[in-house]
């Protein structure tokens, strides 16, 4: 819709535009080594370190980050909390896009990509808490595309078919919340298998409740974060409502991640008592145990309240960034960092730079999709053939 | 033929494939359900 | 389980059952693996190093020639892992005390009565076989890597290098060997039988008899018997495990019993979220409902009371006026009815707004 409102003009050799395709041509290259020389021409995994920062940053960042979808379809849809409505779509995006650039990781990540679909049609292996996990996924992608759908659908005007999949809203946003319950929490379910692998401070048989209420809190966060940076670089893009609904967001949204990360941190305090690991703090991973529940979950929780105490965006937004690099922290923990402990330093992980290159294409093909879609389509504006009552 | 199952792995995955099937026609189920259910409510939703 | 309870549970799965499904609640029923089934035990007090296992190992596995050969003893030195071409290696450790030292122990797959690689793989490539074996299908794997993270003891491997068709790589317990009525063949090439092939049962007996017999050769320890739930490879040796690489922390849980728990949620959630969803849904939207009908009610009480108001006015102007005059009066009427109809509706509406 170019013709809407005040949209800037955006050249086509913008520098977003430049460097964004450097780093594209550059990520073809490094799919053309990944699939003509195995994941070892790419990657510095190996047998004691079989998985890295794609499935450390790529996919349970990713998922956990993508969170924003199914947390804010669920306040408003369900809860009711009609007021955040204009919120919903841009999250809805996010998270879909999110979920779609998981997807594209795996792809890098296992060795016969092109088998993907075999847990589903040939050999199913039940057992597998990632089994689960990928069934979830899938399943959840595909209700983030109807979720979606409506807005894709406005843009090219088919009528019928968007008041069909809008009517099914409220079974999709349920099913939306049971999906991503389950494979939120499975993600960390994964890592039960592990206890002789993964510290004792992060190892725990709550692990899949972590990673749930972690996961609203990224949710939560993510809005708020990535409504930030919209405005400042789609604000033409905007309408009246989501304008005035930003800040209510920012409040709402802020009020409730405070809540969860105060209950995720308790939780987590739970954890050690369950686990009488008490002992492990006085070591240099209790230290950094410490660094994790205070830097990156106690103080975003305080900065949270007292931004909406005093209503200060700004102290939320700060929050919300905290907030998302302790997610990212926590994760890397549990997959990387504070996985195989037990091992003699030398045998440990760190990615090479390869490895790095493909996580930072896949996150710009994300962007750039994501540019193309807000700049198209009305997921920050209603459209003006669909307006209606919520 | 329960005896016919000797290890825990094995238990678990005949269990959970079954779990996994019903819960793919609870999936089916609770959809049709729900529509019985609130047909009056969705067809007033849609005047 | 007794033979009636069996009978009894015979009875109600009846035939009609097609897939296996015991009755029973997960938890209640202990399975302790395959009667009679294979194992191989290592006792380390006889091994001298001489890597004959190795070899055999590579040449029945069609592995690739290694860069030094396998009478270079030398490579020893260095502890090393299995590999994509390295089935089992046997490791050298200083114990300290110089009549036993060195000790040397061979590492490969232990064959797990519980495998967590079987129980972490989506694809279900792997099986614990009744022989014993825990082998692999290369057919199914999907490369995810997930059995590399699961086992306790490090032991799969990957085949990194290979673009196409890379594979999950480790000891196969000579499977194919097995079923022929054949021996391992590391356990064949061991010049001081230190490694024994046998029923998994008979091999604890030999292990114990040994350790009562030989109290000052031996530590009262079988590694296997219950280790992460037992494995069909089974040690015995003289000094502490720990020194000889074995992680003794592992503890003794089976790796299906670790994730049972959360698997046992997710049909929990899958029936229970559309109930609790639907719920709050439902609870929601009634209040707007109400909300709404509040409004309503409201408004159209403003209406009728007006309208009654002007029906008075309608009716006193009748009697008053003229048969002529009537039209214009109705019109008049209607006019302020609307009217006031809209200036009532308004004030409702911002009342209600307010009050939101
Ligand atoms: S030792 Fe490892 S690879 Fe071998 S059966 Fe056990 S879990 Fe599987
Ligand atoms: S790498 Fe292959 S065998 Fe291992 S868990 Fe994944 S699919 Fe299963
Ligand atoms: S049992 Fe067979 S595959 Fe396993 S280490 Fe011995 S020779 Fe190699």
């Amino acid at each position: 819709m170019s013709e809407h409102s005040t949209a800037v003009e955006r050249p086509l050799f913008s520098p977003f535009n430049v460097i964004a395709s450097l780093i594209i041509l550059f990520g073809l290259w490094l799919t053309y080594l990944r699939f003509t020389g195995g994941l070892a021409a790419v990657s510095n995994l190996d047998h004691n370190n079989p998985w890295g920062i794609w499935i450390g940053f790529d996919l349970l960042c990713g998922v956990a980050l993508a969170a924003g979808g199914y947390t804010t379809a669920a306040a408003v849809e369900i809860f009711g909390m009609k007021k955040y409505h204009a919120a919903v779509r841009p999250a809805i995006l996010t998270g879909f896009l999110g979920y779609s650039m998981v997807a594209f990781a795996l792809l890098y990540d296992v060795g016969q990509p092109w088998r993907l679909p075999y847990p589903f049609i040939i050999s199913p292996g039940v057992t597998s808490v990632m089994f689960e996990v990928g069934a979830c996924v899938m399943l959840y992608l595909t209700v983030l595309f109807l979720e979606f759908s409506p807005v894709a659908l406005e843009w090219i005007g088919a009528r019928k078919l968007r008041r069909v999949i809008v009517r099914l809203t409220i079974l999709l946003t349920i099913f939306g919340v049971l999906l991503s319950t389950l494979h939120q929490s499975s993600l960390g379910a994964m890592f039960l298998l592990v206890p002789s692998k993964l510290h004792p401070l992060w190892y725990s048989p709550y692990l899949p409740v972590f990673f749930f209420v972690s996961s609203i809190a990224a949710g939560l966060s993510m809005v708020i974060f990535e409504g930030t940076l919209a405005h400042r670089n789609f604000h033409d893009k905007m309408d009246k409502e989501h304008l005035e609904a930003s800040r209510r967001v920012v409040l709402g949204f802020g009020r409730g991640a405070s809540l969860v990360l105060a209950g995720y941190f308790a939780i987590k305090v739970f954890g050690i008592a369950i686990g009488n690991n008490w002992h492990y703090l006085a070591t240099n991973y209790g230290l950094w145990f410490m660094v994790e529940m205070l830097g990156f979950v106690a103080l975003p929780c305080f900065l949270f309240a007292i931004g909406v105490r005093e209503r200060n965006a700004t102290v939320i937004k700060w929050a919300a960034f905290g907030t998302i690099l302790g997610i990212i922290l926590n994760r890397l923990n549990v997959v990387l960092i504070c996985f195989n402990w037990q091992l003699p330093a030398e045998a440990r992980y760190f990615p090479n730079w390869k490895e790095i290159g493909i996580s930072v294409f896949v996150v710009t093909v994300g962007i750039v999709l994501y540019r193309f879609i807000v700049t198209r389509m009305p997921v920050f504006y209603e459209h003006p053939d669909f307006k209606e009552k919520h | 033929m329960t005896e016919s199952i000797h290890t825990l792995q094995e238990f678990m995955f005949q269990t959970k494939g079954m779990c996994y099937l019903l819960a793919l026609c609870f999936f089916v189920g609770i959809i049709t359900f729900w529509r019985f259910l609130n047909r009056n409510d969705l067809d007033q939703d849609m005047d | 389980m007794s033979r009636s309870r069996r009978d009894f549970l015979k009875l109600i799965t009846g035939a009609g059952v097609a897939v296996a499904v015991p009755l029973t609640a997960e938890g209640h029923d202990h399975f302790t693996g395959y009667p009679d089934s294979y194992g191989i035990l290592h006792d380390i007090t006889l091994c001298i190093g001489c890597r004959s296992c190795e070899a055999a190992c590579n040449k029945v596995n069609n592995l690739p020639a290694p860069e030094k050969p396998f009478e270079d003893l030398t490579v020893l030195d260095q502890k090393r892992r299995t590999d994509e071409n390295t089935y089992t290696v046997v490791n050298k450790y200083d114990v300290g005390n110089s009549s036993v030292s060195p000790l040397f122990r061979k590492f490969q797959c232990n064959h797990c009565m519980e495998p967590a690689c079987a129980s972490a793989c989506f694809v279900a490539a792997f099986t614990k076989t009744p022989e014993g074996a825990v082998i692999y299908d290369p057919s199914v794997c999907v490369g995810c890597r997930y059995c590399l993270i699961a086992c306790p003891f490090e032991v799969p491997a990957y085949e990194f290098h290979d673009p196409l068709d890379p594979r999950v790589v480790k000891c196969t317990m000579c499977y194919p060997r097995i079923i022929e009525g054949k021996l391992p063949s590391c356990v064949e090439a061991c010049p001081q039988e230190a490694l024994t092939f046998g029923k998994r049962e008979d091999l604890i007996a030999i292990a114990r008899e040994r350790i009562r017999k030989h109290p000052d050769r031996y530590i009262n320890h079988i590694y296997g018997e219950h280790e992460v739930g037992g494995t069909s490879w089974l040690y015995i040796s003289g000094v502490p495990f720990e020194k000889l690489g074995f992680r003794t922390d592992l503890g003794i849980t089976p790796a299906p019993e670790l994730t049972s728990g959360a698997l046992a949620m997710v049909p929990i959630i899958i029936g229970m979220w559309p109930v609790l969803l639907g719920g709050i849904y439902f609870i929601t939207q009634r209040k707007e409902k109400m909300a709404a009908r509040e409004l309503k009610d409201a408004v159209n009480e403003a209406i009728e009371n007006t309208q009654a108001s002007a029906n008075e006015v309608k009716a006193k102007a009748l009697a008053a006026a003229k048969q002529d005059k009537e039209k214009a009066i109705e019109k008049a009427v209607e006019k302020a009815l609307k009217e006031a109809a809209k200036q009532a509706k308004e004030t409702k509406e911002d009342n209600g707004k307010e009050d939101a």
